[in-house]
Parts: structure tokens; C-alpha cells; sequence
């Protein structure tokens, strides 16, 4: 009976997110009906790829009743990092994505270790190693990114496994990933912390490491998405400008309460992907570049407001 | 309690001594009048913005539509001006207009249809920011010569616009601590419930506390289009001053979760961050750099604050 009323729960989570994605994709059948050949709905997925990897993460960090405004300066580093060190050297590329890997963990470790243990607010935290990394960057390399990726680091970005590119593949390890997290213990655990952080410590839940955990993750989740992103374009400082908001605005699109102890990862994938179909949908209408921010905050305030209204009826 | 207070300016004394030591050593002077002024100058609107946004936090809510808000008013203040001295005036009010409006709106939307404060301003910033990207490629309108005088006069040798931050301190000072609304404000941040059940129309203080965030911003821009001649339509955003102004007022002393702190420590807390690019300016350390030791600086900061907290209310743990 509880696990039936737990679904139930859960699908209504769901729902919101659904409709509007479903709408969306409808809208796109008729006006752009080419959107559908398998060849560009992977094109899509692939471009779409990095923001629902992100907001995968973000989603454990929030639903933890935390923030992590670092991870758009966590992309930029991690690519300028690769091309440094990578610096077209072929044999070069695996022990480097090692190493970002690596790096990920470090960053998410020091987010979550500060702040649970120096009690400072993950928004301080965050905010504070965004301002680090931005400024390690450009002072490790002078202020232009130096060094180049290689083909075989790019290829994760770029190539395709017959039809399926490989960022469509490792979207869908991450995915799977997170939602078996979800399901198991730890995903319980991180629930029970960020509904009530108080209730959950009384009652024994390992809150700290949960919280911690919800960090490493974010910045592991985030790191990959870098080595995405590095494939798809140049390497610059701009690579993961504002994607901390994206990420944030996905999950919350998503139906996740900020604050925590609400939403499901599926849905917070789902509310990246809804705002990628949405950013494709703009193209196809020829609404320009410059509204597509406008658009994204109308849709975010109207989401979250239905929200809002539907949990307090 | 005091060291939230005064602890900022503690570690502005002991950094200014440490730092005047260090650059007196390096054969240079912390004090010339130039570089003392023109940090003074860039500190002023950051100040500004910061004072509003400390309104924000301690009423337990935040504005992340301020570098946005900054952007729009100093064009709406130079395309209105458009050079002549006779529409200064006239621009002044559209700014405070345009800026109270998006006060207003941010406030509605967080009290009237429960959208937390994050997303909110979040939305309404992109929503300008649309709106500029949209409209503006590059700078516009300008500013007559007589209004840039607000971004470059000086009473020896204090800065005008220094002296502008003051009163909007001193302004924001006194509606804290001596007037109904800023008693309520602090109760509205220290917690929601209590307020309204002691008879505190908790949506009204939340709403009038963004609408003066908001003229703070505009303020700000209107500083910024006296210092560029013109307007600019990316000034606020690459300018940082949304998360840098959150981090000022947390700098100073004032809680992010609100109820706690004040302007005073803000003050310090933008005197501090203009402190140290001074002193590294001084010592030539790598312009990037600065921005790491900023990190290091807010971090450790706020985990002192914690601690100290903590100590003086043992059990009772403050949780994000």
C-alpha cells in the first residue's frame, strides 16, 4: 500500500514535467517533422547530452536541500585543464581524462566537506569555488587557454558508434546510474536529509556523508559533462559560462523543491531535457538568439508558480 | 554577535597593516592618492548594490536580478539624458521608476505566488537579460558632462560617488534600526511564521524590502553610466555584481538565511574585497589571482562566522 501511494506520488511528480515536454514535442512534430528521423533526434540527444548530465547531478545536491553554483566553473577549468595537459599528445588523452575524473572528485569532496563540516551554506561554498577556479584558470594559463585536445579526446564528443554517438551512450550510463543511486540506500538516505536535516541526523541517517556524497557527485557528473562539451567545440573560458543556472533552472523546471526532500531524478533529467527541446523549438519558430533567455526565465517563474500553487492545493 | 558585527573591519585594519607592510617592503606605498581613489571609486558601485541586496538577505530572501537591473538603468539613464543637462532630472525618475517596478514584480512574484526567491529573480534577470541582448548590441546613449561629474568629482580626497554609498549606508542604517518597517524586516527574516503571527503583514515588508533592492541597483547604474558617459548593456552581468554583492553582505557579517547583520558590516565587507585588490595591485600579483584569494577570503570568512556561532549556541546547529 505505502510503495502503490509512493508511486502514485512519484508519478505526479512526474507529471507537470511531462505535459509540458510532451506539448513541446508535439508543437515540433508539426512544425519541424524532420526533428523525428533517428539520425537527428540523436543529434538532438547528443547535443542535449551535457545539460541533463549536469542536471543529473545538480538534482542530488538539491534534493540533498543544498546548491552547487561551482559547476559551470568546474566545466570551463576541467576543459582548459584537459587542453593543457592533454596538448595534443595522443597518448596523452585517457590518463587525462583520468585526471579530470580526478579533479571532479576533489572539487566535489572540498564543496562538501566545508560545508558541512565548517557549517558554511553550500551557496557560500559553491559561490566561493566558483570565484577559485575562475581565477586558478586564468592564472595557470596566463589568460588564454593554451595547449590543444586530441582527436581520440574529442571523438567522445563527436563520433558515433554506427548511428549512436557515444555522448548519447554515456548519457545513458549516467542516467541509469543515477536512477539506480536513487534506488537504493543512499538515495533514501539523501531523501530523508534534505526533507529534514534535524529528523534525519535524530534518527541516525549518516547526514554528513550523504551530503558530502551529493557534492562528489555533482562535480564527477560535472567533469564528464566537460569532456563532452570539449568534444563538441573549441576550448575557451566561455565553455561552461552560466551553465550552473541551467543546471539549477532544469532541476527546478523538473518539479524539485529548493530546499530539498522533494522530486525525482527522472524528472530533473526530464526538466533538462524540456528546456533543450525548448531552445530547439525557439530555432525552428526563428525566434532569435537574444529572447531565448527571456523565454527560459517566463518559462521557469510560470513552472514554478503551478507548482507552487498545486502543493498548497 | 560582535564579531559578526565588527569583525569585518577587524580584518580591514589587519589587512591594510599587513598589506601596507608588505607593499612598504616591496619599495612601493599602499596610500598614493591615485590608486587609493580609483579603487575607492570601483568600490562605491559594488557598495551600492550591496546595501540593497543586505535589505534582501535579511529580510531572508535574496536578488539575483541586480547586475541585470544595474545593465537596464544606466542605458534608460543615457539613452533619456542623450547628452543634454536638462533631462538628468527626468532620467533620474525613469530610473527609480523603472527600477522600483522590477522591485515590485520580484516581490509580488516571491510573496503572491510562492516562488522561491532564487528562481524568481533568476527569472525576472533573464527576462532583462533578453530583453537587452534583444535590443542593444553594444553601448548607447550618453551622458552630459555635467552628470559625469557624480562618477569623477571629488571633496578632496574622497570620492563623490564614495560619499553617495555613505548615504545610501547611512539611509539603509536608519531605516533598520530606527523605523517600524525595519523592525519588521529583521523579523520577517528571523522567521517567516513568527512574524505574521505577531501581526506583521510579512508580504507587504517583503515587497517594499525588493522594491528598495531593486532602486539600489538602479542607483548603481545610474553611478555607471556617470563613470562610462554612456550605457552599457553587459555592464552589470560582467561586472559579477548579483553573486559579488551576495558576497559582500555575507562577508560582512549579515547571515545568509537571514535576520542577522546589517549594512555597517557590508560597508567593511566591500571596504575589505577593495582592500585586498589594492594590495595586490600594489605587489603586481596576477590579476587572476586576486580572484582566488577572494574565494579563500569569503569561504574562510563565513566558516569563522559559522564557528563562532556555533560556540555561542551549542546544540543548536544553523543548517544552510
Amino acid at each position: 500500500m505505502s510503495s502503490l501511494a509512493l508511486r502514485a506520488r512519484k508519478v505526479s511528480a512526474r507529471q507537470p514535467i511531462l505535459l509540458i515536454l510532451l506539448t513541446l514535442l508535439f508543437v515540433l512534430a508539426v512544425r519541424q517533422p524532420e526533428f523525428y528521423d533517428p539520425a537527428s533526434l540523436l543529434a538532438f540527444l547528443k547535443r542535449a547530452a551535457p545539460l541533463v548530465i549536469l542536471a543529473a547531478g545538480q538534482y542530488f545536491v538539491i534534493v540533498a536541500g543544498d546548491f552547487d553554483l561551482s559547476v559551470g566553473s568546474l566545466v570551463t577549468a576541467e576543459v582548459v585543464i584537459a587542453a593543457r595537459l592533454i596538448d595534443g599528445d595522443p597518448s596523452m588523452t585517457w590518463p587525462v581524462i583520468a585526471i579530470m575524473i580526478g579533479f571532479g572528485l576533489v572539487v566535489g569532496l572540498a564543496n562538501g566537506l566545508i560545508t558541512t563540516l565548517l557549517h558554511v551554506p553550500s551557496f557560500i561554498t559553491t559561490l566561493g569555488m566558483y570565484l577559485i577556479l575562475v581565477g586558478a584558470v586564468y592564472t595557470w594559463t596566463g589568460g588564454s587557454p593554451r595547449g590543444a585536445l586530441t582527436e581520440q579526446f574529442r571523438m567522445l564528443g563527436r563520433n558515433s558508434i554506427g548511428i549512436v554517438p557515444y555522448a548519447v551512450l554515456i548519457l545513458a550510463c549516467v542516467a541509469t546510474i543515477a536512477l539506480l543511486l536513487m534506488r537504493s540506500d543512499f538515495g533514501k538516505t539523501l531523501l530523508a536529509t534534505g526533507d529534514n536535516p534535524r529528523t534525519a541526523r535524530l534518527s541516525g541517517v549518516p547526514v554528513v556523508r550523504a551530503r558530502v556524497i551529493a557534492f562528489i557527485l555533482s562535480a564527477v557528473f560535472a567533469a564528464v559533462a566537460a569532456i563532452l562539451l570539449g568534444g563538441f567545440g573549441g576550448v575557451s573560458f566561455q565553455v561552461g559560462a552560466g551553465l550552473e543556472f541551467s543546471a539549477i533552472t532544469a532541476v527546478v523546471l523538473g518539479g524539485v523543491a529548493l530546499g530539498g526532500g522533494r522530486g525525482t531524478v527522472t524528472a530533473a533529467m526530464l526538466g533538462a531535457l524540456t528546456l533543450e527541446v525548448l531552445f530547439t523549438l525557439l530555432n525552428v519558430l526563428g525566434v532569435s538568439g537574444a529572447l531565448k533567455s527571456a523565454v527560459q526565465g517566463l518559462i521557469i517563474i510560470a513552472a514554478v508558480a503551478i507548482g507552487a500553487r498545486r502543493s498548497r492545493s | 554577535m560582535k564579531l559578526r558585527e565588527h569583525g569585518v573591519w577587524g580584518a580591514l585594519g589587519l589587512t591594510l597593516i599587513v598589506g601596507g607592510i608588505l607593499v612598504y617592503a616591496d619599495g612601493g606605498s599602499l596610500f598614493t592618492q591615485s590608486s587609493t581613489v580609483s579603487l575607492l571609486q570601483r568600490a562605491a558601485g559594488l557598495g551600492i548594490v550591496a546595501i540593497g541586496q543586505t535589505l534582501a538577505i535579511l529580510a531572508g530572501s535574496l536578488d539575483l536580478s541586480v547586475a541585470y537591473v544595474i545593465s537596464l538603468t544606466s542605458l534608460i539613464a543615457a539613452e533619456t539624458m542623450d547628452g543634454s543637462s536638462g533631462m538628468i532630472v527626468p532620467a533620474i525618475i525613469a530610473v527609480l521608476g523603472v527600477s522600483a517596478g522590477i522591485g515590485l514584480l520580484n516581490g509580488l512574484l516571491i510573496t503572491k505566488l510562492k516562488i522561491n526567491a532564487f528562481i524568481a529573480t533568476l527569472g525576472v534577470g533573464l527576462l532583462i537579460k533578453g530583453y537587452l541582448e534583444q535590443g542593444y548590441a553594444g553601448p548607447a546613449g550618453s551622458v552630459p558632462t555635467s552628470f559625469q561629474r557624480l562618477g569623477y568629482d571629488r571633496i578632496g580626497p574622497v570620492p563623490l560617488s564614495v560619499l553617495l554609498m555613505l548615504a545610501v549606508a547611512g539611509v539603509a542604517w536608519i531605516v533598520l534600526n530606527r523605523t517600524r518597517f525595519g523592525h519588521h524586516l529583521i523579523a520577517v527574516g528571523g522567521d517567516l511564521d513568527v512574524a505574521r503571527l505577531s501581526g506583521v503583514r510579512t508580504d507587504w515588508v517583503l515587497i517594499r524590502t525588493h522594491i528598495i533592492c531593486s532602486v539600489c541597483a538602479g542607483i548603481a547604474g545610474l553611478y555607471l553610466a556617470s563613470r562610462l558617459g554612456a550605457g552599457a548593456p553587459r555592464v552589470g552581468s560582467e561586472g559579477g555584481y548579483d553573486l559579488e554583492s551576495i558576497a559582500a553582505v555575507v562577508l560582512g557579517g549579515t547571515v545568509l538565511a537571514g535576520g542577522r547583520g546589517g549594512v555597517t558590516g557590508t560597508v567593511g565587507g566591500v571596504a575589505l574585497l577593495a582592500a585586498i585588490d589594492g594590495i595586490f595591485n600594489q605587489l603586481a600579483v596576477d590579476p587572476f589571482f586576486k580572484q582566488v584569494v577572494r574565494g579563500v577570503v569569503i569561504v574562510a570568512a563565513v566558516a569563522i562566522y559559522a564557528m563562532s556561532l556555533r560556540r555561542k549556541a551549542p546544540g543548536k546547529v544553523a543548517t544552510a
